[in-house]
C-alpha cells in the first residue's frame, strides 16, 4: 500500500477512534521500590540493587515523591483520586523484567475518570483519562547484531528497571492523528508546569501506544482495533495513526475484516508491521501484590498536593486572554512552556504594557531562547534586563530597529541596554531643531520628490522619511519625522 | 474420573504455557484434578453473601509505608553480574529474542 498521506486523511464515509496509552517517566531522584539512582546515561547495570534486580528474600518500599507526583498528574488532569489503591503484579516472561513481573496497579488504580481538553480547529474537545496508574520501567534491552550467524544475543541493562512511571488512558475520544498529536502536545505541556517528568520522548521519559479502529461515521459502535507501538516522536505518532487509519480504511473497502493485532511503527520505512495476532487477550494473570500492603491517602493529603499545583495551562490561557487582552494565538504560544509564560508576565507587569511585553517575549525572546527537546530550557535575557530595554523603546529613547540590536548585544555579552545605548550613541533624535536641520537638508537636496508631494503625490513621503533615517544613521524619531515633514510640506494628516 | 472436572486438560495447558511450565501427561492429569478441587472450594465460598465487604488484599492490618526519595548506593557493576551465566561489556547477555512477526 502507497505511503501514507500525511497532509491528507481522507476516510470518505470512515471515522478514526483513537485511544492512547501513554508511559511518563516521573523525576524522582530515586526508583520507585528501592534508592538506586535514576540518572540517564549511567554505564550498565550500575544503578541495580537486590531490590530491582528481583534477588529472592528482599522487599519493595514504595518512594514517597513517586506516589506525590503522580497524584499531582491525577489532580491535573482532572481525575478523582483514589483513597485506598492496589498495586499488582502483572507476569509475563521477557529479560527485560528480572522478577518476571512488574509491579503496576490494576484494580483500584490511583487515578481515575479526569480529562484534559484540546483546541482542535474545529473547537474545543474533551478528551477523557480513563485511569491514571502507577508502575515499575523495565530495563532496556540492546539486540546486538555483531553477527548474523552464531552469536547473536541480546543484552540487558537494568538500570531504567524500577524507575517510576505512570500509565495514562485515555478515553477512545480521539477522532484523527492531528487530535492525538494535539492530546500529547498538551499533556506533555501539563506535566511539564507540574514539574513530574521531563517528558523528553527522545530520553523515553514519554512513550505512546495508541489503539485505533475504524467505524461509519455517525455510528457509535466500535470497529475492530489494532495496537500500534514503537512511535518514539510525535511526528512518528501522527504518522504512524495516518497510515493505519489509511490501511484499515482499505481492508474494509476490500470487504475483508480488520485483524485485532499488534502492529510495530517501522520509521524506516514509514509503515506500520504486524507483530503478533491477538488470538488469545493478553493473559497477565493479574493478582495484588503481596509484599506491599494498600496505598492509602488522606483527603488532606491529596488536597495539600493539589493547592500546590501551578495555575495549570488551559487556564493560565484564558486568563491572558481575558486580563491581557492577548489573542488566543498569542496566548497559547506564551503559555506553552511555564518559564516563558512566567518570563513574560513579569517582563509586562515591570513594563506596564502587555502587548508590547507579548511582541517582544513571542519574537525576538524566543528566538534567541535555549531550547532542548522541544521545550525552552533558557531564556537569553533575564526580566530586568528586558524591562530596561522596553522602558527605553516606550519612552522614546531608542527606536524599535536600536532596540532589536541592542537586544542582541545584550544577549551576546550580558550587558545591560542602557550601557549599550549609551556607548553606541543609539538615543534616539527627539530634539526639535536637530530634527528641523535633517529634515530641511532632506527637502532641499530633494526637490523632484518635494515637487510630487506638493503636486498631491503624498506617496513619495515614504521615500523622504527614508532619507531623513539614513541621514541620522538610523537614530531619528520616526514619529516626530513623519510629523515635521508633514509641517514643511504642507500635508495633512 | 467419573465426574466431570472444572478445568479441561486444555485449561491446564494454557495456565502451564503462560507460566513456562514443561508438564508430563501424568502431571497434567493430576494437575486437572488438582486445580478442579481447588475452584470447587472456592465455588463453596461464593455462596457466602458478601455484598458491601470490603474485599480482603491483605491479611495484615497495615498501610503502605512510604519512604523519602533519597538516593542509596547501588551494587558494584561485579557483583550485580557475578551470578550471570554470560555477560559482556557490563550487560547480561541472553539468548537473542526474536523479534515476533
Ligand atoms: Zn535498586
Amino acid at each position: 500500500m502507497a505511503e501514507a498521506q500525511l497532509e491528507m486523511l481522507d476516510l470518505g464515509d470512515l471515522e478514526a477512534v483513537i485511544g492512547l496509552e501513554v508511559h511518563v517517566e516521573l523525576a524522582t531522584q530515586s526508583k520507585l521500590f528501592c534508592g538506586c539512582a535514576t540518572t540517564f546515561g549511567a554505564p550498565p547495570n550500575t544503578q541495580v540493587c537486590p531490590v530491582c534486580l528481583g534477588l529472592p528474600g528482599t522487599l519493595p518500599v514504595l518512594n514517597a515523591r513517586a506516589v506525590e507526583y503522580a497524584v499531582k498528574a491525577g489532580l491535573a488532569l482532572g481525575c478523582q483520586i483514589t483513597e485506598r489503591s492496589l498495586f499488582a503484579r502483572k507476569n509475563y516472561f521477557y529479560p527485560d523484567l528480572p522478577k518476571a513481573y512488574q509491579i503496576s496497579q490494576h484494580e483500584r488504580p490511583l487515578c481515575r475518570n479526569g480529562a484534559v481538553t484540546i483546541t482542535t480547529p474545529e473547537g474545543l474537545r474533551r478528551i477523557g483519562i480513563v485511569r491514571v496508574h502507577l508502575e515499575e520501567e523495565a530495563g532496556k534491552l540492546v539486540h546486538s547484531g555483531d553477527s548474523i550467524i552464531g552469536s547473536e544475543a541480546t543484552h540487558v541493562d537494568y538500570n531504567r528497571a524500577g524507575i517510576p512511571l505512570i500509565e495514562i488512558v485515555t478515553a477512545p475520544d480521539l477522532r484523527s492523528p492531528e487530535e492525538a498529536r494535539l492530546f500529547l502536545e498538551e499533556l506533555r505541556t501539563i506535566l511539564r508546569y507540574i514539574g513530574v517528568s521531563d517528558v523528553r520522548m527522545e530520553e523515553g521519559s514519554l512513550r505512546c501506544d495508541a489503539n485505533i479502529s475504524l467505524r461509519p461515521k455517525g455510528s457509535t459502535a466500535l470497529g475492530t482495533k489494532t495496537e500500534v507501538k514503537n512511535m518514539n516522536s510525535f511526528r512518528a505518532v501522527v504518522r504512524a495513526l495516518t497510515y493505519e487509519a489509511q490501511r484499515q480504511a482499505e481492508v474494509i473497502r476490500s470487504g475483508e475484516a480488520v485483524r485485532p493485532e499488534t502492529r510495530a511503527w517501522d520509521e524506516a520505512r514509514q509503515v506500520t508491521v504486524a507483530m503478533r495476532a491477538k488470538e488469545e487477550a493478553d493473559d497477565y494473570r493479574y493478582f495484588t501484590e503481596p509484599d506491599l500492603v494498600p496505598l492509602v491517602l488522606t483527603q488532606e493529603r491529596i488536597e495539600g498536593w493539589r493547592a500546590e499545583l501551578p495555575e495549570l495551562p488551559a487556564a493560565r490561557r484564558e486568563r491572558f486572554v481575558a486580563s491581557y487582552g492577548l489573542p488566543e494565538y498569542d496566548a497559547s504560544v506564551l503559555t506553552s512552556s511555564r518559564l516563558v509564560a512566567d518570563f513574560f508576565e513579569a517582563v509586562a507587569q515591570e513594563v506596564g504594557d502587555a502587548k508590547l511585553a507579548s511582541n517582544w517575549v513571542m519574537g525576538e525572546v524566543l528566538r534567541w531562547a535555549k531550547t532542548e527537546g522541544g521545550e525552552v530550557v533558557e531564556l537569553p535575557v533575564s526580566v530586568q534586563g528586558l524591562a530596561e530595554l522596553l522602558g527605553l523603546l516606550r519612552q522614546g529613547v531608542i527606536n524599535q530597529a536600536a532596540a532589536k540590536s541592542v537586544l542582541e548585544e545584550m544577549v551576546a555579552s550580558g550587558r545591560g541596554a542602557r550601557e549599550i545605548v549609551a556607548e553606541r550613541g543609539l538615543e534616539q533624535i527627539s530634539d526639535r531643531s536637530e530634527l528641523e536641520a535633517l529634515v530641511d537638508r532632506v527637502i532641499a537636496e530633494n526637490p523632484k520628490p518635494v515637487e510630487d508631494i506638493r503636486a498631491g503625490q503624498t506617496k513619495a513621503i515614504g521615500f523622504l522619511m527614508g532619507q531623513v533615517m539614513r541621514l541620522s544613521q538610523g537614530k531619528a524619531n520616526p514619529q516626530q519625522v513623519r510629523e515635521l515633514l508633514h509641517e514643511r510640506l504642507g500635508v495633512g494628516g | 474420573m467419573s465426574q466431570e472436572l472444572r478445568l479441561t486438560r486444555e485449561d491446564v495447558e494454557r495456565v502451564a504455557r503462560l507460566a513456562h511450565l514443561g508438564l508430563t501427561d501424568e502431571e497434567k492429569e493430576h494437575l486437572q484434578r488438582d486445580l478442579s478441587l481447588i475452584l470447587e472450594a472456592f465455588d463453596r465460598l461464593r455462596e457466602v453473601l458478601t455484598e458491601g465487604v470490603e474485599p480482603t488484599t491483605h491479611l495484615v492490618p497495615q498501610e503502605s509505608v512510604l519512604r523519602p526519595d533519597t538516593v542509596r548506593p547501588s551494587l558494584p557493576q561485579g557483583q550485580v553480574l557475578a551470578n550471570a551465566p554470560e555477560t559482556r561489556d557490563g550487560f547480561f547477555r541472553v539468548p537473542r529474542i526474536l523479534e515476533e512477526s
